[in-house]
């Protein structure tokens, strides 16, 4: 049973509330839920949502971590929290009230961070359980209508949900509209003015094809192949515009996590430690929270990354007291706003690139490693000559850096309607047999010959699948 | 800012809790397509996997192909950044190359190789798959299936003493009923409406002897040819050949005993997973199988306690010279057997179709013993059938 009662869980909020609000921390209305450890891992399933379209996908995903609880290989966070307006979180009625505390404190910071970070600008949170429950109705009545039917909604949901991260990485820069386009490539094609034109050559004028479908090279695969595949039926299209809409509510949150879990573990740190918990609770908190922020070795908890990172900014790695006084409000000041305002303009990126110093690299013992055979070995520690590789690579990899970049190009590829894809090598080559695969998918969808332009080690390469199936071959 | 608390919270409710299943119809869509994956690749399984003669309880575990989510992602030759314990060298191994799992990130950070799994299955589940793909009817599916239920006791008369759940409640009432009139028919010990309680000479109880029935033993001699290539579709319709022959005769007798022989120009008793194992490449006598097969039959298992079933798989290749020594020896078998049979595995498209034992077995009139021809797997089931209306011990 545990240990507390709902009226401590409300008493301790309140408390909690109250440090928020004088520490300056802005969030939308928040609601908690309590749940059981079985209830946490349907949610884990379900991205949280509380309620979401149903794929066998999910299952997988909940025998998965079922079976790694069960085992007890991993623990169940203790904080999962919706960006909604009003913010939605779970406690797990199992924890211990200290858990509670820390969480509630937690969540606070995650929901100030939603609420003001510029990436979440886009995800329309007072709509956010709204959109995904008209989703979820959506979806099954398309798979209960006796004309279409699970079996022809689960092909393409399989298709949809391999491209869903294939499409714009910064969603808060307006896409431009076709017209928009246009206009630009034309005033891209006219000549420079030219000061000196009655005793020049009169430079040559190459009109824009304005024709060309896309224009310019498109990310946004799902919403592309809805709009320009004429044999596609409407019901398909919604499938790929809603596993796109999702994709993109789930960016923001992608693209900062390591931002976003720093800075709610700097304030629940803050928060408690301005609280004046009981000794007991105090001890198990401290425990507690380095448990969430330890490193984890060989690879990067973000939690630990980003919380060192902040304290930097806050002025404290460099040596400086904190000073808290008694109302617990810090003194610099000055500190609190840059972090205010950094919380707001940047994303993982951004961060990383503007805050994480080599000292701090080599203090937290970064390093790069790459594959050695069948190893991965250790290639550059963060000493001088190190660490700008180190850097390179690590702002390469946050965020949707693990998603390689792939462009539509051409819609009309041989005037034969194949899809021609390009993928931007940043010198990471895309993995093959992931590529054929999902490709594969691409076709499903596109309904005709698709090919992918690539590099494998280091040779121009042509992937192409269509109805003969897959074939490879080396461009010049 | 000092903004107006409205916080929320909502107590834990075990009802919901209850009835939250969420995940439950996506799970069994999720089985359903492992079990898909498998029944694609049950020939394989079913080549590679011990099953005759094994509980049915037995967990086996099989990869799972087909249900993998893939996405585009980067492969081999990423560089990837951690973070160390303060002691970083470089040169220092720090993880294997495939399946290492990079910093958590949501979905994108699926690697290759995490996704591939195996699932634990039991035997029963399998030989239910394996059933499936042979196109097995219903009817008999279950009779195979169903584990024999041999009674080993059984009831005879009744006692004044026993356990209680032996009590025999009617007979029980029926004494106490018939004490009743006995006594109250002499006026003296008449308790007239009186309580009339249950006495320890009322209590009836059901015997149970133990069933000294005949005991029934059976053995089955499976003979393979391990001469040439036994490839997978060739072990896979022997395997589940043998397997329903078990199987059958299982329900059938209460003792069964299995015996694997080998042979190529030599034969070998051997176990389960050497008998499916890659063979010998050679030359082929089958007497010699047929030998080893009559002396374990006259050294261990004699037809007058034994019923003896021998079945033979071969792709039909012998040695000429071998042919009327495999012939006699066939029917020495058949003389001893209850069944014995001979199947020649040709999967179609496969040569050598004037070498068959076939029409050497032609000359063999006995009314137990016979041929089948397997092209493939839709022939197990038919094939299964046509031997065993020749079997001699058939009721």
């Amino acid at each position: 049973m545990p240990d507390y009662t709902i009226e401590d869980i409300e008493h301790w909020d309140s408390r909690v509330h109250e440090v928020v609000a004088r520490f300056g921390l802005d969030t939308y209305p928040q609601e908690f839920d309590i749940c059981d450890s079985n209830q946490m891992l349907g949610y884990m399933a379900y991205s949280g949502m509380p309620s979401h379209y149903p794929h066998w996908s999910y299952g997988k995903a909940y025998e998965k971590l079922k079976t790694l609880y069960d085992h007890g290989v991993t623990g169940l966070p203790y904080e999962m929290v919706i960006n909604s307006n009003p913010s939605l979180a779970y406690l797990m009625r199992e924890n211990s009230l200290c858990l509670q505390i820390l969480t509630i404190a937690h969540v606070y910071a995650h929901n100030d961070f939603f609420k003001n970070n510029f990436t979440f600008r886009t995800t329309r949170p007072e709509f956010t359980m709204g959109t995904f429950k008209t989703h979820a109705d959506r979806i099954r009545a398309y798979s209960e209508d006796p004309s279409i039917g699970i079996d022809k909604v689960e092909p393409v949901l399989d298709a949809a949900h391999a491209l869903s991260l294939q499409c714009r990485r910064n969603i808060v820069v307006r896409k431009l509209t076709r017209t928009e386009q246009e206009a630009r490539s034309i005033e891209a094609a006219r000549p420079a003015p030219d000061p000196f034109w009655q005793i020049h050559k009169r430079a040559e004028h190459t009109a824009p094809e304005l024709h060309k479908v896309p224009l310019v090279p498109e990310e946004d695969l799902l919403l592309f192949i809805a709009e320009h595949n004429p044999y596609m039926s409407a019901w398909e299209k919604d499938l790929l515009t809603v596993v796109h809409e999702e994709a993109q509510y789930f960016i923001p949150q992608i693209e900062t996590k390591i931002m976003n879990e720093g800075w709610a573990s700097y304030w629940h740190k803050r928060i408690l430690e301005a609280l004046d918990l009981p000794e007991a609770i105090h001890l198990e908190f401290l425990v507690r929270h380095n448990q969430v922020v330890r490193p984890t070795p060989g690879s990067i908890n973000p939690y630990h990354l980003g919380l060192r990172i902040w304290e930097r900014i806050a002025g404290e790695a460099e040596g400086r007291t904190t000073e808290e006084g008694g109302n617990g409000v810090q003194s610099t000041n000055h500190d609190r706003e840059s972090m205010f305002q950094v919380r707001e303009t940047d994303r993982d990126v951004s961060f990383l690139r503007r805050f994480l110093s080599e000292e701090l690299a080599r203090d937290l013992d970064l390093f790069q490693y790459e594959p050695k055979g069948e190893d991965l070995v250790i290639s550059h520690v963060a000493n001088k000559e190190g660490w700008p590789r180190i850097k390179e690579s690590l702002l390469r990899t946050v965020g949707m850096g693990q998603v390689p970049v792939i462009k539509i190009e051409d819609a009309d590829f041989g005037n034969n309607r194949t899809l021609y894809l390009r993928h931007d090598h940043d010198g990471r080559d895309i993995h093959l047999e992931s590529a054929e695969k999902t490709l594969g998918y691409v076709h499903r969808l596109w309904g005709k010959e698709v090919a992918l332009e690539t590099i494998v080690s280091g040779k121009r390469t042509l992937f192409c699948v269509s109805e003969h199936g897959f074939s490879a071959k080396s461009l010049k | 800012m000092t903004t107006l608390h409205e916080t929320i919270v909502r107590p834990y409710r075990p009802a919901d809790a209850e009835r939250s299943d969420r995940s439950a119809g996506d799970r069994l869509r999720h089985r359903q397509k492992i079990r898909e994956s498998i029944r694609e690749n049950i020939a394989d399984i079913i080549a590679e996997e011990s099953i005759i003669g094994k509980s049915r309880d037995k967990v086996i575990k099989v990869p799972i192909r087909g249900i993998k989510e893939y996405r585009f992602i980067f492969g081999k030759n990423s560089p990837g950044v951690g973070q160390g314990d303060g002691s970083s060298e470089p040169g220092q191994v720090v993880g294997k190359g495939e399946g290492q799992e990079k910093a958590p990130g949501d979905q994108a950070g699926d690697r290759p190789g995490v996704d591939y799994y195996e699932t634990d299955i039991t035997l029963d589940e399998l030989t239910q798959i394996m059933f499936e793909d042979l196109e097995l009817p219903d009817l008999e599916r279950k009779k195979l299936r169903e584990m024999p239920a041999y009674r080993e006791s059984k009831r005879k008369g009744y006692r004044r003493v026993g356990i209680r759940s032996r009590l025999d409640k009617r007979r029980t009432v029926r004494a106490r009923v018939k004490r009743k009139l006995a006594v109250s028919a002499n006026p003296d010990t008449d308790p007239g409406n009186g309580r009339f309680p249950f006495h320890d000479d009322d209590l009836t109880f059901r015997h149970i002897v133990t069933d000294v029935r005949k005991e029934s033993n059976a053995v089955v001699l499976c003979i393979m040819d391990t001469s040439g290539s036994m490839d997978t579709m060739k072990k896979y319709l022997a395997r589940s050949f043998f397997f329903l022959l078990f199987q059958f005769i299982c329900t059938k007798y209460r003792n069964v005993a299995l015996v694997f022989i080998a042979h190529h120009t030599q034969a070998r008793e051997v176990t389960e997973e050497e008998f499916f194992s890659k063979g010998e490449s050679g030359g082929t006598f089958i007497s010699s199988g047929y030998q080893k097969a009559l002396d374990i039959i006259a050294e261990r298992y004699h037809p007058s306690l034994w019923n003896v079933y021998a079945f033979h798989c071969s792709d039909g290749d012998n040695f000429e010279s071998d042919n009327p020594a495999a012939l006699k020896a066939a029917k020495e078998i058949a003389e001893m057997a209850n069944l014995f049979g001979y199947g020649e595995i040709k999967p179609l498209g496969s040569r050598y179709y004037e070498s068959s034992m076939l029409n050497i077995f032609r000359r063999l009139d006995t009314d137990n013993f016979q041929t089948v021809l397997i092209e493939r797997k839709e022939d197990v089931w038919p094939s299964f059938k046509a031997l065993l209306a020749k079997d001699r011990g058939a009721d």
